[in-house]
């Protein structure tokens, strides 16, 4: 069942804009209020007001099943891979390795008011990305699912 | 190497799971040929691993691994004046015990699910759900902090719904699954109200500190109950039972079998919590007459309800309630007479004792019944025992598999069930007769019950219905056969088993001080 040109419109349109919203709350998810959870929720709620404004047939080959499917596999893999790095380089499972080593993620927290550091906090930067990018594909999998046993409506 | 397995093995054994479950949906891909092999290997491995932690903690004591720290062994780290701050697993000979059940039953039960499960759709996603429920079990045995046992609890929680769903069967499997998924989240958070009445009185939540700081307060009574509450419903005790017949009959075999292992993993958080969070502060005679109670109802109420029953997985499914209340028998007579060092010493570690000898007893007999049935399943397509018969003539290695576990799960000597139920029928009957006797008349109705069942599967003539029924195939003949043989080694050598094994695993949980000091350090 579509919604009249104007709803689809307007999702379209928001449709851009709650995806870097919600990109925005995973990266910044060490430094303001968020994460991945929240953040990759952000996400699918675009998904979804598509899949709403438009007929399920019409999203289904542009967000498809196997492609979410695969992307909450491949974050849950990124996050234990992250948890396991540290034991790869002899210290105990889930250590915050990066942290303060200068390199990725890896400048210490400036000192007084900033403007907040993005590059700062080691493996839990990594490990935010890796459960947004998880939510994202597994919330996304749930509404395509609940949304696909919408009927068409009768004579439209 | 060896260094590196031995420090790491308490987190190793929660990756190797995870890990694999993770990336089974990406090799399933590739053929189901390789996702069995991938996923026999994550299981082999996981196995070793347990094993290999099992051995370490049984010959040098109580292992502790600490998340996220520059050195696993730091429990306190030097700036946190004097409170462990991180998620530690402790590895204490109980929870070794409950790791090498979860271990073995899952690896046996994997062997048969490749060969039983093979016909059905959506293989990935049941292997991913299987391994995180090996996942949930080894952490919710291993962890030594509350809120993170309330973590693993979920998982399995989640994973074992997903499974029990797993053959939709007409929605009533889905039935199911619903029914003990909204009664598991029930209780998970009345367990998670527990714990945070404990976070709000000792400011802490791993288990070792708030043990060392337990007043048993008007609040802790109230935490006490919510959690003995929740968990006896977990582990399918009588009253509240209910969820445990239609779960595990609708689940598929191997699936049920694990949830066995689910159940008593469960029933290591109660007793967990009851002798090492709180030990002497509690009113023991008190405590443990709850728990002996809930076992004497549990023992009844199941093996009464299974008489009739018309669906041999119904049926075993009673049983299993009937046999965790011996468990909660020996173990809540113990309980009573905690603290009371003569006692203890003359009757309550030997109860003890045959309650943890009848948990993996269990495990092994009822997993193994549980997969003979599903191996009937698998030839014949139906559960109901008025539609068996003669199937002795086509399915001999079944009917012996299923001999064993009908004898053991009865008492008979010389299989498994008769060493741990002699264990609790005579410290029983020193604490108080009529428990010995209504535990003994439980024991011959099983038996009755279940020579009912061998006779109406098995005897008679073969059936012209089932003229081309075959032997069920050889792998899973493999998995029962693992079982079987455990069976019968634990039957047979029960004392070394009790040495080696059970009678650390009851002192280490009755030893709270150990504990304790296995965290804090010192005292």
């Amino acid at each position: 069942m579509r919604m009249s040109k104007l709803v689809r419109t307007g999702a379209d349109l928001l449709y851009p804009f709650a995806l870097i919203f919600g990109l925005y709350i995973i990266l910044h998810g060490h430094l303001t209020p968020g994460g991945g959870f929240q953040g990759g929720a952000v996400v699918a709620t675009g998904a979804a007001i598509v899949i709403v404004a438009w007929a399920y047939e019409d999203v289904a080959g542009m967000i498809r099943k196997v492609t979410m499917k695969a992307q909450e596999s491949a974050g849950l893999l990124l996050f234990i891979g992250t948890a396991a790095l540290a034991l790869g380089l002899g210290y105990a499972f889930f250590t915050n390795v990066l942290a303060n080593s200068g390199s990725l993620f890896g400048l210490s927290v400036p000192f007084g008011p900033n403007p907040g550091e993005l590059n700062t906090a080691g493996v839990i930067p990594i490990m935010n990305i890796a459960v947004g990018i998880e939510v994202w594909g597994g919330l996304t999998v749930i509404l395509l699912y609940l949304l696909s046993g919408l009927k068409k409506e009768e004579g439209s | 190497m060896n260094g590196f397995l031995m420090t790491n093995a308490p987190a190793l054994l929660i990756m190797l799971p995870l890990i694999g479950a993770f990336v089974t949906p990406f090799i399933g891909r590739i053929s189901p040929r390789v996702r069995s092999a991938w996923v026999i290997l994550i299981m082999t491995l996981t196995t070793l691993t347990a094993l290999l932690l099992a051995s370490d903690v049984f010959l040098n004591g109580t292992q502790i691994y600490v998340f996220g720290a520059a050195d696993p062994d730091l429990a306190i780290p030097p700036d946190s004046g004097g409170i462990p701050i991180r998620i530690i697993f402790t590895v204490d000979a109980m929870s070794a015990l409950m790791q090498v059940i979860g271990a073995i039953t899952g690896f046996a039960v994997l062997l048969y699910s490749i060969s039983a499960d093979r016909i059905h759709s959506g293989l990935e996603s049941f292997y991913t759900l299987f391994l995180l429920m090996i996942a949930g079990i080894m952490g919710m045995v291993s962890t030594g902090d509350l809120f993170n046992f309330f973590v693993f609890l979920e998982i399995l929680s989640i994973s074992s719904a997903g499974l029990i769903a797993y053959r939709i069967d007409g929605g009533l499997a889905v039935e199911a699954a619903l029914k003990y998924f909204v009664l598991s989240t029930i209780g998970a958070m009345v367990i998670l109200i527990g714990i945070g009445i404990y976070y709000g009185e000792y400011n802490a939540l791993n288990i070792a500190v708030i043990a060392s700081r337990m007043q048993f307060t008007l609040l802790d009574q109230i935490a006490l109950v919510l959690i003995i509450a929740a968990l006896a419903m977990k582990c399918g005790s009588v009253p509240m039972h209910f969820w445990t017949p239609d779960a595990y009959s609708m689940a598929p075999s191997s699936i049920t079998a694990m949830l066995v292992v689910a159940s008593q993993a469960s029933l290591y958080g109660l007793f967990r919590v009851v002798f090492t969070l709180y030990n002497v502060t509690l009113n023991a005679m008190t405590v443990g007459w709850i728990i002996i109670i809930l076992g004497v109802l549990s023992m009844v109420v199941g093996v009464t309800m299974a008489i009739p029953q018309k669906n041999v997985k119904r049926l075993m499914a009673y049983h299993a309630i009937s046999q965790t209340g011996y468990m909660l028998l020996g173990v809540g007579v113990g309980l009573a007479v905690l603290g009371n060092q003569p006692l203890m010493e003359s009757f309550g570690y030997i109860a003890m004792e045959g309650g943890i000898f009848h948990i993996i007893n269990h495990a092994m007999y009822k997993g193994l019944l549980f997969l003979t049935a599903g191996a009937i399943f698998f030839r014949i397509g139906t559960y109901n025992l008025n539609k068996m018969g003669g199937l002795g003539h086509s399915m001999k290695y079944t009917m012996i598999f299923f001999i064993i576990g009908a004898l053991a799960i009865a008492g008979i000597p010389p299989l498994n069930g008769f060493a741990s139920k002699l264990m609790i029928y005579e410290s029983v009957f020193a604490f108080n007769p009529v428990l010995a006797v209504i535990a003994m008349v439980v024991s011959i109705l099983t038996l009755a019950s279940f020579v009912k069942v061998f006779h109406s599967i098995f005897m008679g003539p073969k059936l012209p219905e089932y003229e081309t029924v075959q032997e069920a195939p050889v792998p899973m003949l493999i998995g029962m056969g693992v079982l079987a043989a455990i069976v019968i080694l634990f039957g047979l050598f029960p004392q070394s088993v009790v040495n080696g094994l059970i009678a650390p695993a009851a002192h280490a949980l009755a030893d709270q001080s150990g504990y304790i000091a296995a965290v804090l350090g010192g005292a």
